[in-house]
Parts: C-alpha cells; structure tokens; sequence
C-alpha cells in the first residue's frame, strides 16, 4: 500500500515536473507567462491519438507528438508573442488566455467532447512489467520523463544552444553584442519547450488511456504555481517541486486531510505559504 | 424593456463593478490579480450569510460586504507588496482556487449545495420588482464611476499610478509604494464586495462555482479588452464582453471559441484595447475632436 502510494505519487510527480519544464524552460529565455503551454500538452495527447492509428507503439507516437507540438510552439512564439514583447506583461498574458481557451474549444469541436482512448504499447514490452508495488504503466512514464529530464538538462547546460539560452535569459542586448542569435535562441527554445509539452500530453494520455479537450485546464494553472515554486527557470527546482507535490498530493488525498482539502488547492496553498516565507521559490535564486 | 433585457442590464451592471475594481488595482496601480473572482464571491458569501444566518436587510448587507471584501482584499494587498509581477499574478490564480475550495468545502458556507433562500430585497415591506433592482445597480454603477473620477484628480489616485508606472522612481520620490498596493487592493476590492452583494441578492442562490478562476479571466478580459488602465476601457469592456454572450446566443456552440479569438486578436493587434489611450479608435476619436475644435474656434476667429 505504502509502496503503491510512493509510486504513484512519484510518477504523478514526474508528470508535473514534464509539463513544468517546457514553461519554466520559455519563462527563463522571454519572461512571459505561458498560459497556452497547457494547451500544447493538451494538443500532444491529441497528436499521439492521431499516430496511434499509424502505428500503436508508445515512441513512436510521442515522438509525433513532439515533433508536432515543437512545431506549433516555434509558430506560437513567432507570430504571437515576438511582436507583444514591447508591451506590458499583461498583454501577452491575456493573449495567451485566449490563445489557451481558443485552442480547448477547437480540440472539443474537431475531435468531440468526449474521451479518447489512446491504445498503445510501450517498447520492449515494458507496460506489462508487474509487481505488487508499480504497474508497467508508472515504470513506462517514468522512464521517459527521466530520459526526457536528463535530455533538457544535458540540452541546457552541455551544449552551445543551451548557452545561448542562458546567455539571453540574462540579458537580451549583452548576449547579442556577444554574438548570440536571439530569434534562433528564442525559437529553439520554444520548439524544445513545445516539444517537451507534446511529450507529457501522449505520456499522460497513455497513462490514464485518456486524451480530452480539457486535459490541460487543470495543468495550465498548477504547472504555474509549480514553476514559481520551483523557481521560475530553475530546471532541478521544478523537479523537486513537482516530485514534492506529486507526493505531498498523493498521501494527503488518502489521509484524513483529503476529506477537507480538495487535491488540486494543495499546489496553490503550498505556493502562497511558500511565497510568505521566501519570495523567489523554494529553490529561486536572488 | 422586457424582463430578459432587465436581467441581462443587472448582469452587465455588476460586471461593470468588477472591471471597474479590477482597473483600480490592475490598471491604476499595476498589480496584476487574476483572482478578481475571489473578492467578487467574499463580498457575495457575506451578504448572503448576513442575510440568511442573521436575518440582516439588503441595505445594511451591501455596505457590510464591501467593508469585509475590503479588509482581506488589503491583507492580500499587504501580502502582494513582498511578491512581484510574475509571483503576484500566479498567487492570486491560487488565491482564487483557495478561496473557492474554501466556500465549496465548508459546512458554514453551505458547502457544495451553497446558499439558498437569500433576501430579495425591499423597501418598506415592498418587494422590488427587477426594473426597479436595475435602478439600485445603475446608482452602485454610478457611484463607482463617480467615486474612480474623484479618485484619480486626487493625490492618492496619482500615488497609485505613480506606483503603476514606474515603482522604483515612485519609491526615491518618497512615495511608500506598498502602503498604496495596499490601498489600490482595499479600493478594487471593495467595488468586487459590492457587485458581489449586488449578485447575491439578485440571484437568491449562491454556490462556489459562481466565483471560480474562469469568472476571473472574464473579469480582466472585459479590462483589457476595454482597454486597461482607463475607466472608459473598464466600462465599454465590460459591456462589449457582457453582451457578446447575448449576440452569439445563435453561435451558443462556439462561444468560447470567439471568445479566445477575440482576446487573442485584439492583443495581438491592438493591445492597448479598444478604446484605451494609444488605440486606433481613440486616436481616431481625439483626432475628430481637435478638428472640430479647430474648425468651431476658425470662422469667430478667436482663440
């Protein structure tokens, strides 16, 4: 029991910290709140229900989705948000809302409200892995989001690309007086963050064996709170945030607490009680 | 007017309330709550239970609520002075959630049956009847309108956007910054408590779903779409957004579809809003207005 709850919460927890990478990755590069990234994550699961009807293997249908949602992000940022990054905050957020409540409705138009199923099969076997403590599934999400994990941060600080990335998050006229392409920088970043999103939208679709329009609302809104907890832009913070979340959600669902604490309010007091105490995250950095 | 149009008035009239509230903090001073929706269900949770729980009238019930509203809308004020931008609009997401969560999962708020059985209110024994309900709400509208006039010639009101503008530069010219956050929530907040005593008592029955985040989304669209930072925009935006519902009912299927379309649109090319300072119809509208001027002044030769 207690080992089912670990496993379970642990591979929740690496769910968010999927979904929170790809918009903690955007946030550190253009600063923008990224409300329409739960709406890739959304348009992933729906991508690897179209390629599941190519082929039913789990790989191959993430990566479609990736190359996909990738694809739709780099078009996101180059059409939406680069001409808003003169004006004040607000305004990309509020066109992000839109962007993220017009691309629910037309998921619900073009594919129906109701639930897909998302028929796959992990390669080598591994979702009919079984023991008494984690099913096939969770050992299946969790080792692709480490795999992913360990991808972004080998991408972010291993490579001249992740430098730029960094370069630019720190100041956008130094690094291109250092010779830094900002629109490259910026675009790659979108379409690996993009990506990224895509991959968590057909890994929790495959999870669940679910992919609804509104898959993302939920997500859209905790994956902020989990990016400020973690320290918005800080890679290994989100992790650890997620995965304290993922874990905290799980075991006070099943205790007595979770008669009176509706799970998805945890992420949010967790984040004001947090931001009382140290306004930068629990990981931030001055 | 028939009673549908009345009742879609009321809707408009405390929508109008919300934005012009939300323009205090978010326009004026620059703090950017995306849980307007909270304020909006204190203010009708107390009215309501003062009503219900104490037998309370309407009019003592509709001040009760904006005072209650205030207060935690300054402690929020107070909590906001520590967080910046980015953190504050993220919290207030949370705030909402919470404060939902809360009404949706306490006994003492009714729980998830929520409040039922609120006082329609009356005078003398005389139960309004909805035009005249649409009178009461029309007179909130206007004081509101009067009250962010006044406030924005006076000195607090150029303090908040003092603040809005420019925080640091506010700061060194001696203007403590977090005493007016403080303010600006306590005064937004405070027009959200009585749209929400407004919609209580026009509705009798109240739940937590009422004042969920989606609610604070249309409350900062209608803002924006307007054109934030302007009472005008806060006025227009609201009843653009309030109506749209109405003239799409036929479109009832692709409502939220037009919706995000017409957020994302109108940020995308004009994101000053419709008519906010900067945008082509008000540019449009001051340029017409200075010719006329021009032309009226030329044949006296004067001026």
């Amino acid at each position: 029991m207690l080992w089912q709850q670990l496993a379970n919460g642990t591979t929740m927890g690496m769910i968010y910290a999927l979904i929170t990478l790809g918009l903690t990755m955007v946030y550190g590069v253009l600063r923008i709140l990224h409300i329409s990234h739960a709406g890739i994550f959304a348009l992933g699961g729906y991508l690897a229900v179209l390629a599941s009807r190519v082929s039913p293997n789990l790989a191959f249908v993430t990566a479609a989705a990736m190359l996909g949602c990738g694809l739709v992000g780099l078009l996101m940022q180059k059409w939406l948000y680069r001409p808003l990054l003169a004006e004040s905050k607000v305004v990309s957020l509020i066109a992000s809302i839109g962007m993220f409540t017009l691309m629910e409705d037309l998921f619900r138009l073009v594919a129906g409200p109701y639930v897909l199923p998302l028929p796959v099969r992990a390669p080598f076997g591994l979702d009919q892995f079984e023991t008494s403590h984690m099913t096939g599934n969770q050992l299946v999400v969790l080792i692709a989001s480490v795999m992913l994990l360990i991808a972004a941060w080998f991408i972010i600080h291993r490579t001249r690309l992740g430098l730029a990335w960094r370069a630019t998050e720190q100041d956008f006229e130094t690094a291109s007086a250092f010779g830094v392409n900002i629109d490259r920088a910026v675009g790659t970043n979108f379409l690996l963050g993009s990506a990224v999103a895509g991959a968590a939208g057909a890994l929790v679709g495959f999870y669940y064996n679910s992919v609804y329009p509104t898959m993302g609302s939920v997500p859209a809104y905790k994956a902020m709170a989990i990016a400020v907890l973690g320290g918005l832009g800080n890679v290994w913070g989100t992790v650890v945030a997620s995965l304290i979340l993922g874990l905290v959600e799980t075991f006070l669902v099943i205790s007595p607490a979770g008669l009176i604490l509706p799970r998805d309010s945890i992420a949010f007091i967790a984040l004001i009680l947090v931001l009382l105490f140290r306004p930068h995250g629990l990981f931030g950095r001055r | 007017m028939g009673l549908y149009q009345v009742t879609i008035a009321i809707t408009v009239g405390i929508f109008m309330m919300l934005a012009m509230g939300l323009n205090i903090i978010t326009g004026y001073t620059g703090q950017v709550s995306l849980g307007h929706a909270a304020f909006f269900g204190i203010g009708a949770y107390t009215s309501a239970l003062l009503s219900v729980k104490a037998g309370v009238s309407f009019w003592l019930a509709l001040p009760a609520a904006a005072i209650v509203t205030a207060a935690i809308g300054a402690i929020l004020g107070a909590i906001s002075t520590r967080l910046h931008d980015d953190s504050l609009a993220i919290t207030t997401i949370g705030i909402n959630f919470v404060v939902v969560s809360v009404f949706q999962y306490t006994q003492f708020f009714g729980g998830a049956l929520g409040v039922g059985g609120i006082e329609y209110p009356s005078v003398l024994g005389h139960a309004l009847t909805k035009p005249e309900y649409l009178v009461v709400v029309v007179v909130c509208v206007l004081l509101g309108i009067w009250f962010d006039r006044r406030l924005v010639r006076s000195w607090l009101g150029l303090a908040l956007r003092a603040v809005g503008q420019n925080e640091e530069a506010a700061e060194s010219l001696g203007i403590p910054s977090a005493r007016f956050k403080i303010a600006a929530f306590a005064i937004g907040t405070a027009y959200a408590g009585v749209a929400g005593s407004l919609y209580a008592h026009f509705m009798t029955f109240i739940s937590a779903r009422d004042f969920g985040f989606p609610t604070s989304i249309s409350i900062i669209s209608m803002a924006v779409f307007g054109g934030l930072g302007t009472l005008r925009g806060a006025i227009l935006g609201s009843l653009a957004l309030g109506l749209a519902p109405e003239i799409f009912r036929p479109l009832v299927n692709y409502r939220n579809l037009m919706y995000g379309a017409l957020l994302l649109l109108m940020m995308r090319f004009q994101p000053s809003g419709l008519i906010g300072d900067g945008s082509l119809i008000w540019e449009w509208l001051r340029s017409v207005a200075a010719r006329r001027r021009k032309t009226q002044c030329a044949p006296g030769g004067e001026a």
